[in-house]
């Protein structure tokens, strides 16, 4: 039986506190994703932007965020996932990543998602559809 | 300003999902699951759902944005199935739609564009779509 199998409108994954956001995360996300924006890893191209300092890609904290689901992926996948940017996220930000279910159907379990930071403000947040499958990919 | 874009779309760019590449991605966001990376525990592994942030989409002609002063507005992905470790997949994009509102902060321009991933077949992988905010004072160096 599933883990997400019985979960019920209201129902949250346990939340995910994040360590200090670090500018090596910043760099290694830069890296990884191939997006360079200065903003993100170069205080002095920050501060020419009007920022007071470095700020995260917006992408590397809906990159985590979807790591509350990724125990449950031998039962299905994210099929929509959906999100809107509220607020910056800076060096030092202890970010909290939140779902709550939202509905569910036969096939399709929704999520509403959201990632807090330390004065418990919304940076990002959105909706999660994950939809059950049978395709078995262990060995 | 970038009204005569809407509709137009990148020529077909085929990219891989490299493993090396997931699993750098999935360090990256803080998720080093298995399921992305361990080939022996997993018949075939699946990439993050952000991971097509990655891919080559190609060039939309025409469409020139400013370098600087972006503002990612929204990102919205939708998958038919996940992807996975090692396919080949094309990718191309196109801009959906081009508006202007006023807000506190002067007009804002809002960019639309959607990526589209297929397998070779030509069969939807996944598309996602990006809002991208434009500020009145960017909008306004790019006139000059």
């Amino acid at each position: 039986m599933s883990p997400l199998y019985g979960v019920q409108p209201g129902d949250k994954l346990k939340a995910v506190t994040l360590p200090p956001v670090t500018r090596l995360d910043l760099i290694k996300y830069a890296g990884a994703s191939g997006d360079y924006n200065p903003i993100h890893t170069i205080d002095e191209e920050a501060e020419k932007a009007g920022l007071p300092g470095v700020i995260a890609h917006g992408m590397w904290t809906m990159g985590n965020l979807a790591k509350l689901f990724t125990p449950f992926y031998e039962e299905g996948f994210i099929q929509n996932y959906s999100i809107r940017f509220r607020g910056m996220v800076f060096l030092e930000d202890v970010i909290t990543l939140h779902a709550e279910v939202e509905g569910k159907d036969q096939e399709t379990i929704t999520f509403n998602v959201r990632a807090k930071n330390q004065n418990e403000e919304d940076v990002i947040k959105g909706q999660v559809v994950f939809r059950k499958t049978e395709t078995r990919i262990a060995t | 300003m970038f009204e005569q874009s809407i509709g137009k779309r990148s020529k077909t760019v085929k990219n891989m999902v490299e493993r090396g590449a997931v699993k750098k991605f999935a360090e990256a966001i803080g998720d080093p699951h298995p399921i992305f990376m361990d080939d022996v525990s997993y018949s075939r592994n699946m990439a993050p759902p952000t991971f097509p942030r990655v891919f080559d989409y190609g060039v939309i002609e025409g469409l020139d944005l400013p370098k600087k002063g972006l503002i990612h507005g929204e990102q919205n992905y939708h998958y038919e199935r996940p992807l996975y470790v090692g396919e080949e997949i094309l990718c191309y994009a196109e801009v959906e739609d081009y508006y202007e509102r006023s807000g506190k902060s002067g007009d804002m321009g809002f960019l639309k564009v959607k990526r589209y991933g297929e397998d070779l077949e030509g069969q939807r992988i996944f598309s996602e779509e990006q809002v991208v905010i434009i500020t009145e004072a960017v909008r306004r160096g790019m006139r000059v």
